[in-house]
């Protein structure tokens, strides 16, 4: 037996409530974050992400409220991450109970934070989210965005990601811009070439839309599957994704 | 069964996040305190030694606030402690991580070192092969179980000759065989985190609550 393959569904999160429709049955408040991440939770989700899009900094501090109400009900990993730009706020996360944190645009600006996280709180806290595009000027055919993908920059994918790793990142969020939201399936190419540089763990996201296309991410090199509206919409279960990959062999929880 | 709750101590040194070690002990049954008291911690009925980070880094906080005096203390006395991830890595000789060696609280022989596999940290929800007596994970010895670690201990080199209890002794695969759990009489320790394993890991959080006091 080996390490299963995890499901994670991502929320974004907002002054303390969920930005997206979100689409369960026999929900108090289907707004609620901390009601959500329980019953993703139940539904067998082996971790769970928190996008914080909040605005401001002011209101950040519903983000720390909405984290620590969800690990003292919520006992599988959570990684949260949005806007961290610091160790400090690294510190104020895991101190409201974060196990995890997504460093994206930040890290890409000041490359030095992928390894002043890792140097204070272990490189396994450092979740290193890339958002990918693929563009013909690049090395590898892929280059990395900003500000959730309206801004494409110069730097190569695969070149941030082996020096993000060797600074201390301890896992990739892999997301692909193109084929997010497509539900057309994963970006199979992006995936493989980005297990072929990485020596840490690999969650592919952006394109699922139905049960058979996380097989395929997961043969292509993924340890983790993340995906966010095609949960949300109730189109898709954890349950429904980990059969149909249990059915093509791959270990599940 | 007594009715009062078993009343746990986790060991507050400084060691990342302890939040859900906390209210996953109150899910599984006790009532907790998360103090560096050191009376409290001697008295509590147990004792959790948490740890998240580099094994040096964790063993300076913890001899900071004497905490392996206080484990000391309590086995002398026959007093359950639980080791939780590095928390369980200390309870060795020593570690190794990149290339830096630092000495362990020493309770039980061996050294911490890198895992051998390909895809680190082990990261995520894996097996176990528990020990055929084990008291942890009675129930739960087909669950799955949350680690991140890049480092373990991969051999067992105590022999305990009777009248003491065998160690039970718990192993899970990454690369290669390595510790994932270790229950030798009052110290009990995992290499996972049972706080973030779900439910079955309140289940093994409840099993050794209910272990406390009746050796």
């Amino acid at each position: 037996m080996s390490l299963a393959v995890r499901v994670i569904p991502c929320l974004d999160v907002a002054d303390g409530r969920v930005v997206k429709g979100v689409n369960f049955q026999n929900l108090a408040d289907a707004g609620d974050p901390v009601e959500l991440a329980a019953r993703y939770a139940e539904q067998g989700a082996d971790e769970l992400t928190f996008l914080d899009v909040t605005a401001t900094v002011e209101s950040r501090g519903t983000t720390y409220d909405v984290v620590t109400r969800t690990a003292e009900q919520v006992f599988v990993p959570l990684t949260v991450g949005g806007g961290v730009r610091s160790a400090e706020d690294v510190a104020r996360l895991l101190g409201s109970g974060a196990d995890k944190i997504g460093v994206n645009s930040a890290a890409i600006r000041r490359p030095d934070l992928v390894g002043e996280i890792a140097d204070r709180f272990g490189a396994q806290v450092v979740v290193l989210s890339l958002d990918v595009t693929r563009a013909g000027s690049a090395p590898s055919g892929f280059v990395v965005t900003t500000h959730g993908g309206r801004t494409v920059t110069r730097i190569d994918a695969l070149e941030w990601a082996r020096e993000a790793i060797e600074r201390g990142a301890g896992e990739l969020l892999v997301n692909s811009i193109d084929a997010d939201g497509t539900k057309n399936g994963f970006d199979l190419e992006l995936i493989e070439a980005m297990r072929a540089v990485s020596t840490v763990p690999v969650i592919a996201s952006g394109g699922a839309g139905e049960p058979a296309h996380f097989a395929p991410a997961i043969r292509a090199g993924a340890d983790a599957v993340l995906a966010a509206s095609v949960f949300h919409s109730g189109q898709l279960s954890i349950g429904d994704v980990k059969s149909a990959m249990k059915d093509e062999g791959i270990g599940v929880r | 069964m007594s009715i009062r709750r078993p009343q746990v101590v986790v060991f507050d040194y400084g060691s990342g996040n302890v939040h859900s070690a906390v209210k996953a002990l109150e899910r599984a049954g006790a009532d907790v305190e998360l103090t560096s008291d050191r009376k409290a911690a001697l008295e509590a009925d147990g004792l959790v030694v948490p740890g998240v980070g580099a094994f040096a880094a964790v063993m300076e906080s913890l001899e900071a606030a004497r905490g392996g005096e206080l484990v000391d203390k309590r086995l002398a006395g026959g007093r359950p402690v639980l080791g939780i991830c590095v928390g369980m890595q200390v309870l060795f000789e020593r570690g190794v991580e990149r290339g830096v060696e630092a000495e362990g609280l020493g309770e039980w022989p061996g050294t911490v070192e890198e895992l051998q596999a390909p895809v680190l940290p082990h990261m995520g929800w894996n097996t176990v092969e528990p020990d055929a007596g084990s008291i942890l994970f009675d129930g739960i010895e087909d669950e799955r179980f949350y680690f991140v670690h890049s480092y373990a201990a991969s051999d067992w080199s105590l022999q305990v000759e009777p009248p003491f209890p065998q160690p039970r002794l718990t192993w899970a695969t990454h690369g290669g065989r390595f510790l994932a759990a270790v229950e030798n009489g009052p110290l009990s320790a995992t290499q996972f985190h049972p706080e973030k394993s779900g439910e079955a890991g309140i289940r093994l959080l409840s099993n050794w609550l209910t272990s406390l006091g009746s050796d």
